[in-house]
């Protein structure tokens, strides 16, 4: 039965969408205690005086911690992410703060108790005296001189500086074109269905800690943690089964599980911590947030030639596990998008400000470096009047070129740019919009339609490429395929799904392999007690590196069946053809064994081929040679009104390529996610911190998350252009819609704002922000 | 996100929920606590006791009153948005319940929560305004009956007396013909309205409008009624231009609310083409 490519409803729904998921919320243990954190109110501050005495005294209070209670109890919480040559400083970050608070939503102390709400009582309890010091909330102005310090031992707030590639000054002073803009990637909060979560259970008599925790890498939280809470990493299990949703923020090692950890340990009863919303809004880790400056040379004829990019991100007040990598290596390396630039440089700072620490968020660098490139394309286009499709086109890599190296070094796998480019085109009717556009005008009516050529990196990634870049990790995945006696089968797998549903895709990949039905193959995820080694789930690598992980293990599990086969059937090993779940003699398709019938003698082994052992299991480590490379174009046409500056999307249509698609239904809803986000941030969401770091935008009443009515339907296509080095041809479709959609809005806009003689407009295109634009055009003529 | 402790009783009638009042000065009432809950959650808002109408079926439900329509204060959202009745006769305040929050929110929220409680942002007060609605309050005075006009106060505040129980909210019933519009711009993130404009026509045999109620809510301090717009539409026939003038006119004595999405001036400005869209809606 063939599976891979077929639509499948996802295996997992019924359990999650019934609400019998297992999330770290719903774990409950006998004797369980709970816990709250005291967060700091203020964004700077010198703890003068932390008077615990009355939260203590409080009813069905256990315990009180204070950042000096715990020192040298628990290590820093580590950054694991170091890119070379930068000059990091990874500023220790204390579990909860000693003598200064640094962002509003700092940890202060922690209070354990009976009950939830004995527990959030009691944090009211606790008097804090805080002598208040100056705090920066923006990264230029965290450099600037005499800014307030965020840390003592990074001068300038700097936490490091990288940069990647050259351009010759020739390339600029030279060009017939240069076109130069600053834009701003608004600071975005992440906002998963589940808030951060931990329940921690210590066993005294062996010294087993289980932390069931919200972890999109369940693997490296536990070599992180055991190194924070000083406890061997086999006496250490992190369970993270059901997590609902992560982009990203689920990624970091954050203080608050290991505070939870500490707590279970040191009173000896199990303990609970789990965030609020509120709570999720200041103290998990935030995305984006950086200011960028690009200069792109080129010729009249459309050729872009050479960009320069300077990046300033704001890394918040600590560097957080994964960051420093987001705006460095996922960012600066693909600057120069899905086009053939002869020259690119890029030079980026990361900066400390007095703000919750930034890391990855769903697309994590890629979306940022693809905004700037495709604003440059509209301007540039502008600049020499030429239609920015044609631009693109003129500009994009070519089929035949592939493998492809980039201006910075990377090697594009594979793809067909073009063909994606022209699908979306004819799907959308580019030419009759242009036409309608200009009748509409003409009328009063503000019609704009915008494009996106993208390529990401993604199925991260090689080993030896995580070495050289810093990553403080190795990027392959492992599976461990165990067929049973009946020839059920469990899947067992180092990738950490979280929302995306690989307990489907997977078991797609096995069941087709196998020639089994969907329904006998389970997918283990999540507990590192069940799984030996994994790297989790983040930047699009689950299916490209553990689904390669996965298909590599199956086939050796068909290896092995098929010398037992070949063993029953009395026939040589090479004349066995093994499909549809029966290996048969060729020639001969009478005389065959089942895959099932096959198992039960592998583990029966009443009767083996010499020299093979019974059972049949197999594991595999896959480490990929590339990243992948998934790309496509996406068209938005939306109407802005000219009066109130409102935008209303008309039409969204998405041509991806993400390689081999294994199921079309769940790499659709990946896209409809992806874009929904992606028009998010371009429309509506936005942190706002007022200049003494408050967070204004602190709960859901005001920081806007797109809804499901905000959107029409979209229009979605896939084109597959195989990843040439992974044996399931998949690239990686979990970023796309993110990475494409905020420039494709914004372009849209632009586009429409073109009688008015907009040039650019700051995210999000709030109403206001657009009319003003529009009145500005209408001033200026 | 946990409130602080506090008591709770269940009234069983209107006199029982005014005495539990009386006794606990820390007391508030609870009806369907969609706006009291999650302020309490985030402790913003404290109860010592909350008092629960919930069950008070006097208090609930829609009837014909003679030439009055009486809708009960612990009608929810959802109710106000089916009703046969009111949307045949006061279309406007069903259209502006169908525009509250999502299903749950409306399947809970109370037209006299959402009275009562003031939000400056909230929809019901705009369609009250502009219905010319009166108030009726129990207090263990006694009733009282206040107009809609003059209510709300400012943000959070209101003109119910202290200690005071909405038992019902009671329209008039419009002039023959009248046409009702609500129109809502949402805030993206809390779904409140930057601008809700309510607005209440009646054409006179000539086509000059006769009576005219036009009710605005987001835009100031408080919902509020705007004269200026009413008093330029009266007598003259309704038109693409009569509109724009009369739009004109919205700010007249109104100081705008401004915040993080929406500056006064812009709010203004959204006022202002958002009460000519209303009104050429209805043309
Ligand atoms: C997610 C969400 C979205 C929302 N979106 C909107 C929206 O778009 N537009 C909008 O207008 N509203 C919105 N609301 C608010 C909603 O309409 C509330 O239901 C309403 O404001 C309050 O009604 P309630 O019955 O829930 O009152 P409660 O929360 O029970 O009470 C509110 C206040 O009124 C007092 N009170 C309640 N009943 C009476 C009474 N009979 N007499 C005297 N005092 C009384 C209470 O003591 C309390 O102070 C939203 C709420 C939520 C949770």
């Amino acid at each position: 039965m063939q599976l891979i490519g077929v639509p499948q409803k996802r295996v997992e729904d019924p359990r999650l969408i019934t609400g019998r998921g297992r999330y770290t919320e719903d774990v409950r243990l006998p004797g369980m205690l709970h816990a709250a954190i005291l967060r700091s109110p203020r964004a700077h501050a010198r703890i003068q005086e932390i008077d615990v005495a009355a939260a203590q005294a409080a009813d069905g209070v256990v315990a009180v911690y204070t950042g000096r209670d715990l020192a040298g109890k628990l290590g820093p919480i580590p950054t694991a992410w170091l890119p070379p040559d930068s000059d990091i400083k990874a500023t220790a970050h204390p579990a909860l703060a000693v003598d200064t608070v640094r962002y509003v939503g700092d940890g202060v102390a922690m209070v354990v108790a009976e009950s939830a709400a004995a527990a959030r009582d009691a944090i009211d309890r606790i008097k804090v005296r805080y002598e208040p010091m100056a705090a920066v909330v923006d990264q230029a102005q965290a450099m600037a001189e005499g800014a307030p310090l965020v840390h003592e031992d990074a001068p300038g707030n700097v936490a490091f500086h990288w940069k990647a590639g050259t351009v010759p000054e020739e390339a600029f002073t030279g060009a017939e074109v240069v076109v130069r803009r600053t834009f701003r990637q608004q600071r975005l909060i992440p906002n998963p269905m589940e808030p951060r979560a931990a329940v921690a259970q210590y066993d005294p008599s062996t010294g087993d800690l289980t932390l069931w925790a919200t972890s999109q890498n369940p693997h490296i939280h536990r070599v992180l943690l055991s190194s924070v809470l000083g406890i061997p990493e086999h006496r250490l299990r992190v369970v993270s089964v059901d997590v609902g949703g992560g982009f990203g923020s689920k990624i970091a090692c954050y203080p608050d599980e290991a505070l939870t950890a500490y707590a279970a340990m040191a009173l000896g009863r199990p303990v609970k911590w789990a965030e609020t919303r509120v709570e999720h809004f200041q103290a998990t880790t935030h995305g984006r947030d950086m200011v960028i400056d690009v200069e792109l040379a080129g010729r009249r004829d459309g050729t872009m030639t050479a960009i320069r990019v300077k990046n300033l991100a704001n890394m918040g007040a600590y560097l957080s596990t994964a960051a420093p990598g987001v705006p460095t290596i996922l960012f600066g390396l693909i600057v120069t998008g899905a086009y053939t630039f002869q020259h690119a440089a890029v030079d980026v700072y990361g900066v400390f400000t007095h703000t919750t620490p930034t890391d990855a968020y769903r697309g994590a660098g890629r979306p940022e470096a693809t905004y700037l490139v495709e604003r440059m394309v509209d301007l540039f286009a502008g600049e020499i009047g030429m239609d920015p499709i044609e631009v693109r086109r003129r500009n994009l890599v070519r089929p035949e070129a592939f493998p492809y190296q980039s201006a910075l070094g990377l090697t594009y796998d594979s793809g067909n740019y073009q063909r994606a480019l022209d699908q979306a085109l004819e799907t959308v009717g580019y030419e009759e919009i242009r036409r309608e556009q200009a009748a509409l005008r003409q009328k009063g009516r503000y019609i704009g339609i915008g494009c996106t050529s993208y390529v990401e990196i993604s199925g991260l990634g090689p080993s030896e490429v995580a070495g050289a870049v810093g990553f403080q990790g190795g990027l392959w995945e492992s599976a461990n395929i165990r067929v049973h006696p009946s020839g059920k089968v469990t899947v067992f797998t180092g990738g950490s799904p979280h929302g995306q549903g690989e307990e489907t895709t997977f078991a797609q990949i096995v069941a087709d392999r196998f020639g089994v039905p969907l329904a006998d193959v389970e997918v283990v995820h999540g507990d590192t007690a069940r799984i030996a080694m994994g790297w989790g789930t983040y930047g699009s690598r689950t299916t490209a590196v553990g689904g390669s992980a996965i298909a590599v293990a199956a086939d050796r599990v068909i290896d092995k069946a098929r010398k037992i086969a070949a063993h029953m059937l009395e026939a040589a090993e090479e004349d066995i053809e093994f499909r549809a779940g029966r290996f048969a003699v060729r020639g001969a398709p009478e005389r065959a064994q089942t895959f099932q019938a096959v198992t039960l003698q592998a583990y029966l082994a009443w009767n083996l081929p010499e020299g093979v052992e019974p059972a049949l299991e197999a594991a595999a480590y896959y480490n990929p040679s590339n990243f992948t490379f998934p790309f496509g174009t996406h068209i938005a046409v939306v109407e802005v009104d000219a009066e109130t500056g409102d935008v209303q999307l008309l039409r969204y249509v998405a041509v991806d390529d993400c390689g081999k698609v294994i199921n079309p239904l769940i790499a659709e809803g990946q896209v409809h996610g992806g874009i929904v986000q992606g028009i998010g941030q371009a429309l509506w969401e936005g942190a706002v911190y007022s200049a003494d770091g408050q967070l204004l935008t602190g709960s859901l009443l005001d920081y806007a998350m797109p809804k499901a009515r905000f959107f029409p339907a979209f229009e979605t296509a896939f084109t597959e252009t195989p990843a040439p080095h992974n044996p399931i041809g998949a690239k990686g479709i979990g970023e796309t819609g993110t990475i494409a959609a905020t420039p494709t809005i914004v372009n849209a806009v632009v586009d429409a704002l073109q009688p008015f003689g907009v040039q650019d407009l700051a995210m999000p295109l709030w109403p206001e922000r657009v009319h003003q634009a529009i009145q500005a055009g209408r001033n200026g003529r | 996100m946990i409130a602080r402790a506090f008591e709770y009783t269940q009234a069983a009638s209107v006199a029982e929920a005014l005495a539990a009042l009386q006794q606990d000065r820390d007391a508030k009432l609870l009806a369907g606590g969609h706006s009291l809950l999650p302020l309490m959650k985030l402790r913003l808002a404290t109860a010592g006791r909350l008092v629960d109408i919930g069950r008070i079926a006097d208090l609930r439900g829609v009837r014909r009153d003679g030439d009055r329509i009486v809708v009960g204060a612990l009608t929810t959202h959802a109710v106000l948005a089916q009703n046969p009745l009111l949307r045949e006769m006061l279309p406007v305040l069903s259209a502006a319940a169908q525009e509250i929050g999502d299903l749950q929110v409306r399947n809970r929220g109370t037209i006299g929560g959402s009275i009562a409680h003031g939000d400056a942002a909230a929809d019901l007060p705009a369609a009250v305004l502009a219905l010319d609605a009166t108030l009726h309050v129990a207090t263990s005075a006694g009733e009282e009956s206040l107009p809609a006009e003059g209510f709300f106060l400012g943000p959070m505040m209101t003109a119910l007396p202290e200690g005071g129980l909405l038992t019902a909210v009671s329209f008039p019933l419009p002039p023959q013909g009248t046409r009702q519009a609500y129109r809502k711009v949402a805030h993206p993130a809390s779904g409140y309205a930057v601008v809700g404009v309510a607005a209440v026509l009646a054409m006179g045999e000539d086509g000059t409008v006769q009576y005219a109620r036009i009710a605005l809510t987001g835009a100031g301090a408080a919902p509020f009624r705007a004269h200026g717009v009413e008093a330029a539409l009266l007598d003259r026939t309704l038109s693409a231009e009569l509109a724009a003038e009369a739009a004109g006119r919205v700010g007249d004595r109104v100081e705008f609310a401004g915040d993080l999405y929406a500056s006064p001036s812009y709010r203004r400005r959204l006022a202002e083409v958002h009460v000519r869209r209303t009104l050429m809606g209805l043309l």
